[in-house]
C-alpha cells in the first residue's frame, strides 16, 4: 500500500512539473528582440577604454603621456608615442620590458590625485589601442591620474578583420569631436 | 597505411595508455568521452572502458584548456595578474578575484576598508548564486531536461546586469583591487538588488516544483554517486561535494575570512552524500547567500571602497602567503612566494573543481552510463579551473 | 473519368501522392510548432525572423539541409549508412493509408489497419539499427543498441492496449473501431482510460521522444544513432521522426477519441485538432521532464505497463465475455 502512495505522489510530481511549464507558457517572453530592440542597461557597461579630450579643447585629450596604463596594461595593448617640444622625434613612452615608472605622478592602485604642473610641454603623437588582446581590466582606466581614459559603451562591436580593433584612439576622439561639432554647427 | 587500416582509431597517446591498462577481457568499447561532448561542458575529455552501458573504468583527460596561469602570475607584475582571476573559473570570478587580492593583501598587510569588505561579501555571493544556477541548468541539461536552464537563466541574466553596474562586465569580472574594490555600489544597484533577492525567493520554490520533487528526476540522482566522507578526504574534495557527504566545512564558517563572522547564515549539509544530496546542498546554499546578502546590505557602513593610503609600488617583502575563500565549487586558495620583486617568484592556485574532478574516476566504476554523466554533473565541474 | 477514380488503383495512386504532400507539409509545420512551444515554454519567441512570427523558418532549414554535403564517415558501410535514413521515412506513406479523417477521407479502407501500421512502423526500428552499425561510430552502435531494446520492449505495451480496443469492437479494421464511437460519450477514452494512458506511454517511447529519447540522448551519446548523419540523411531521420508521431498520434485519436467524431460537425477537422493536441501534449512532456536512465525505462515497460496492460486485457476480455 505504501509503495501504491508513493507511486501515485511521484506520478503528481510530473504533473505539477507540467503545470509549472504551462504557466511559463503563458507569461510574457522575455528576449529582448535585438536589431529591433535594445538593451537599456549599457550605461555601465565597460567597452575598450577611450581617451577623454579637455574640456577646453575638444580635439586634445587630457593625457599626460605619463606612461602608466601603457605599464599597468597586462596584456600590452596600449601603446603611445610622443615628443616633447622642442625635442624633433616622437618616442615611445613606457613599455619596454621593464616596469617605468614615471616619478612625477601617483602610482598605481591609487586613485586620481592632482596631475603634476609645471613639466616640459609634451605633445602626444599617437595613442594606440590593440583591442585584440585587451581583458577589459579596468586598470588603465582607474589607474589614469589625469582621468585621461574613460570606458566606451561599445558593446556591439563587430569586424572582419584582426586589423579592425587595433584602434587609434586619437584618432577616435578627434573624430568624435568633428561630429559633435558638426552637429552644433548644424 | 596502418591508420587506414584501422580506421584511424588507433588513438593518441591516453587512448594507447588506456588500453594497455585497462581491465577488460576484450570485450568492452572503449569510448572516449570529449573533448568536445554535451556533458563535458567544455574541454574535458574521460576516457572510459564500457560494458555494454556500465562503465568499467574510467580516466579523464586533461590540459585542452590549460592556459599556464601560475606561470603568467612570475611574469606579470603583482597588479597586472589581477585579470587573470577572473578567467580561471569564469563562473564564480569573484571568488577567484578575492583569494588572490586577498593573498596579496596578507602579504603586504594591506588594509581593507569596512565598506569594501561588505561590497566583496555582496557581489561575491551574488556571483555565488549565478554560478550555482548555472550548474543547476546544466546538470539538468545532462539529464535531459533542456527547460530549466532557461528559467536559471532568467535570474542569472538579472544577476549580470546587477553586477554589471559596478563591475562594468558580465563575466569574467576584474572588480577587486588590492586593498578595496575598483567602484562603489550605489542606491541603483542597492535597489535593484533588493528586487531582484524578493523576486528570486519567489521563483525558488517554482524550481522546486519543477525540477526537485520530479520523480524522473528523483530516479537519476537519489542513490546515485554514493560519495563516502573517507573517500573525500583521500581527494581532498571540498565544497558541496564535501558538504554533500555530511561535512559541514566551509571556509566562511571554519576559517572566517573578511566579515562573515558578523554575519549569519547556515552551512547545509547531506546525508546520504548521493547526487541528490549534492543538488540539495547547492540549491540550499543559494537560499542561504540571499541570507547573507540582505544583512550585509542592512549592516553596509559608510565609508571609503578603496583605501586611500596605499602603497605608491605594490612590491612587497619577500615572504609567502596563503589565503583561502569559499568558491561555489570549494575551497579556492592562493599561495604566493616573494622573493622582494614588482612579480611573485612563485604563485599556486589551489582550484576545488581539479580536486573534485579527480574522484570521478573512483566514483563512477560500475555504474550506468547515464549514471556516470549524472555524477560527473553533480560534480559541478568548471574545466578551466581544472586546467588552469 | 469517374470510371477511372473508381479504379482501386487510381485511387490508390492518388492517396499515396496526397498523403506523400501531407507528410511533407506537416513535417514543416511540426518542425515550426515544436520550436514555438520550447521557446514559449521557455519564455523565448522561438524561430521568429524567416517569414512572419518565423513561419518559413523549417522552410530555409529543409532548403539548407537539402544543400548540404553528404558525408560518409570513414570505416562506414556506405550502402547501409545510407540505405537507413530512407528506410526510416520509406513505410511512412504506407502507415497512413488505413488511418481515416473521415470515412470518405480514407487512403485505403483495410480489415488490418491496426496490424499494418503496427508492423510497418516496426520497420523504423530496423532503420535506426542498420544507421548505428553502419555509422563506424561508438556512439552510433551504442544508440542503435539502445534503440532496439527499446521498440521491442515497448512495442508489447501498445500492442496489449490495442487489443483491448480490438476486443471491443471485434474488429482491426480503424474505419470500424471509429465508427463505433459516434457521440463524444462513447468514445473508447471513458471506457478504457488506462489503456489510452499505457497507449501514450508507449507511444512516446516508440517514437523516441524525450523523456524516452534514450536511443539519441544527446548528454550520454552526443546524438545516437544518427550522430555521422548530414544534411539529408539527418533530415530525413528527423522527418521520419515527426510523421511517427503523426501517426501513433493518429492512432490513438481513433482508437481512443472516435476518430472524426466530434461534439460538433464531425468531419476531418477533428481528426487533425485532436492529432495536434496529442503532439501538443508530447512536446509538453518532452520540455518539461529530464530524460530517464535506461534501465529505468525498461522498468517501466516490464514491471509496471506489461503487467497492467495485460491485466486490462484480461478484464476486458472478461466483461465482454460476460456483457456481449
Ligand atoms: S582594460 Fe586592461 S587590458 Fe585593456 S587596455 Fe586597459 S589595462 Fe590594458
Ligand atoms: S595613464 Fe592617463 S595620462 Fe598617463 S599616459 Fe595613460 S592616458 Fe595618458
Amino acid at each position: 500500500m505504501a509503495t501504491l502512495g508513493q507511486t501515485i505522489k511521484s506520478l503528481w510530481s510530473m504533473v505539477v512539473g507540467m503545470k509549472v511549464t504551462g504557466i511559463e507558457f503563458f507569461k510574457p517572453k522575455l528576449t529582448v528582440h535585438y536589431p529591433r530592440k535594445e538593451v537599456d542597461n549599457l550605461g555601465t557597461y565597460r567597452g575598450h577604454c577611450d581617451l577623454v579630450a579637455r574640456e577646453d579643447d575638444p580635439l586634445t585629450p587630457k593625457c599626460i603621456m605619463c606612461g602608466i596604463c601603457v605599464d599597468n596594461c597586462p596584456s600590452g595593448c596600449l601603446s603611445l608615442t610622443m615628443h616633447v617640444v622642442g625635442e624633433g622625434k616622437p618616442r615611445p613612452a613606457g613599455g619596454a620590458g621593464e616596469l617605468m615608472l614615471a616619478q612625477e605622478v601617483i602610482l598605481p592602485g591609487s586613485i586620481k590625485k592632482a596631475p603634476p604642473t609645471g613639466k616640459a610641454e609634451r605633445v602626444l603623437d599617437s595613442f594606440r589601442l590593440n583591442y585584440n588582446y585587451c581583458s577589459l581590466c579596468g586598470l588603465c582606466v582607474q589607474n589614469c591620474p589625469v582621468s585621461s581614459l574613460a570606458w566606451s559603451r561599445e558593446a556591439y562591436l563587430v569586424g572582419r578583420s584582426r586589423q579592425e580593433f587595433e584602434f587609434d584612439l586619437l584618432a577616435r576622439l578627434r573624430a568624435k569631436a568633428a561630429s559633435s561639432q558638426g552637429v552644433k554647427a548644424a | 597505411m596502418a591508420l587506414e587500416a584501422n580506421y584511424g582509431m588507433v588513438g593518441d597517446f591516453y587512448t594507447q595508455n588506456f588500453t594497455t591498462t585497462h581491465t577488460g577481457d576484450g570485450d568492452t568499447l572503449i569510448l572516449n568521452l570529449g573533448p568536445q561532448h554535451p556533458s563535458t561542458h567544455g574541454v574535458l575529455r574521460v576516457v572510459v572502458e564500457l560494458d555494454g552501458e556500465y562503465v568499467k573504468k574510467a580516466e579523464p583527460v586533461l590540459g585542452y584548456i590549460h592556459r599556464m596561469h601560475e606561470k603568467m602570475g612570475e611574469v606579470k607584475t603583482y597588479l597586472q595578474y589581477l585579470p587573470n582571476m577572473g578567467r580561471v573559473d569564469y563562473l564564480h570570478a569573484l571568488g577567484w578575484n578575492w583569494a588572490y587580492v586577498g593573498a596579496v593583501e596578507k602579504l603586504m598587510g594591506i588594509e581593507v576598508p569596512e565598506r569594501a569588505e561588505f561590497i566583496r561579501v555582496i557581489t561575491c555571493e551574488l556571483n555565488r548564486i549565478s554560478s550555482h544556477l548555472l550548474w543547476w541548468g546544466a546538470y539538468l541539461l545532462d539529464l535531459g531536461a533542456f527547460t530549466p536552464i532557461l528559467y536559471a537563466f532568467a535570474d542569472r541574466e538579472r544577476i549580470m546586469d546587477i553586477l554589471q553596474m559596478v563591475t562594468g562586465s558580465r563575466l569574467t569580472y576584474c572588480y577587486y583591487r588590492f586593498g578595496g574594490v575598483s567602484a562603489d555600489i550605489g542606491e541603483k544597484f542597492i535597489s535593484d538588488l533588493r528586487a531582484f533577492l524578493a523576486q528570486f525567493k519567489a521563483r525558488i520554490p517554482m524550481f522546486h516544483e519543477l525540477v526537485t520533487g520530479n520523480m524522473i528526476l528523483r530516479g537519476r540522482c537519489v542513490d546515485i554517486g554514493v560519495l563516502p566522507v573517507e573517500m573525500c578526504r583521500r581527494y581532498g574534495a571540498t565544497g558541496p561535494v564535501l558538504r554533500g557527504s555530511g561535512v559541514a566545512y566551509d571556509v566562511r564558517r571554519f576559517e572566517p575570512y573578511s566579515v562573515y563572522d558578523q554575519l549569519d547564515f547556515d552551512v547545509p549539509v547531506g546525508k546520504a552524500g548521493d547526487a541528490m544530496d549534492r543538488y540539495d546542498v547547492r540549491v540550499a546554499e543559494m537560499v542561504q547567500s540571499v541570507r547573507i546578502i540582505e544583512q550585509a546590505l542592512d549592516k553596509l557602513p559608510e565609508g571609503p571602497f578603496l583605501n586611500p593610503d596605499l602603497p605608491d609600488r605594490f612590491i612587497p617583502e619577500p615572504g609567502e602567503v596563503y589565503y583561502s575563500v569559499e568558491g561555489a565549487r570549494g575551497k579556492i586558495g592562493v599561495y604566493i612566494v616573494s622573493d622582494g620583486s614588482p612579480k611573485p617568484y612563485r604563485l599556486k592556485l589551489r582550484s576545488p573543481s581539479f580536486s573534485n574532478l579527480s574522484l570521478f574516476a573512483e566514483l563512477s566504476q560500475g555504474t550506468l552510463l547515464g549514471d556516470a554523466i549524472s555524477i560527473m554533473g553533480s560534480l559541478d565541474l568548471v574545466i578551466p579551473e581544472i586546467d588552469r | 473519368m469517374t470510371a477511372l477514380l473508381a479504379n482501386p488503383l487510381v485511387q490508390l495512386v492518388i492517396a499515396l501522392l496526397a498523403l506523400l504532400g501531407f507528410v511533407g507539409l506537416n513535417g514543416l509545420v511540426l518542425v515550426w510548432m515544436e520550436r514555438k512551444v520550447v521557446g514559449f515554454i521557455q519564455r523565448r519567441p522561438g524561430p521568429f525572423e524567416v517569414g512572419p512570427h518565423g513561419l518559413l523558418q523549417p522552410l530555409a532549414d529543409a532548403l539548407k539541409l537539402i544543400g548540404k554535403q553528404l558525408v560518409t564517415p570513414r570505416g562506414a558501410d556506405r550502402p547501409l549508412f545510407w540505405l537507413a535514413p530512407i528506410l526510416s521515412v520509406m513505410p511512412v506513406p504506407l502507415c497512413f493509408l488505413p488511418i481515416p479523417f473521415s470515412p470518405l477521407l480514407t487512403g485505403m479502407e483495410l480489415n488490418v489497419g491496426v496490424v499494418l501500421i503496427l508492423a510497418f512502423s516496426g520497420l523504423n526500428v530496423l532503420a535506426l539499427c542498420l544507421a548505428g552499425w553502419g555509422s563506424n561510430n561508438k556512439y552510433s552502435l551504442l544508440g542503435a543498441a539502445r534503440a532496439v531494446s527499446q521498440s521491442v520492449a515497448y512495442e508489447i505495451p501498445l500492442l496489449l492496449t490495442v487489443l483491448c480496443i480490438a476486443f471491443q469492437s471485434g474488429s482491426l479494421n480503424l474505419n470500424v473501431i471509429a465508427g463505433h464511437q459516434s457521440g463524444i460519450l462513447h468514445w473508447n477514452l471513458w471506457v478504457q482510460p488506462l489503456a489510452f494512458v499505457m497507449f501514450f506511454i508507449a507511444a512516446t517511447a516508440e517514437t523516441n521522444r524525450a523523456p524516452f529519447d534514450l536511443p539519441e540522448a544527446e548528454s550520454e551519446l552526443t546524438a545516437g544513432h544518427h550522430t555521422e548523419y548530414s544534411g539529408m540523411g539527418f533530415g530525413l531521420f528527423m522527418l521520419a521522426e515527426y510523421m511517427y508521431m503523426i501517426i501513433i498520434c493518429g492512432m490513438a485519436a481513433v482508437l481512443f477519441m472516435g476518430g472524426w467524431d466530434g461534439p460538433v460537425a464531425p468531419g476531418w477537422w477533428w481528426m487533425v485538432i485532436k492529432i495536434y493536441a496529442m503532439l501538443a501534449a508530447m512536446m509538453w512532456f518532452r520540455w518539461t521532464f529530464p530524460r530517464v536512465r535506461f534501465d529505468q525505462l525498461l522498468n517501466v515497460c516490464w514491471k509496471w505497463l506489461i503487467p497492467l496492460g495485460l491485466a486490462n486485457l484480461l478484464a476486458t476480455a472478461l466483461i465482454m465475455k460476460l456483457v456481449g
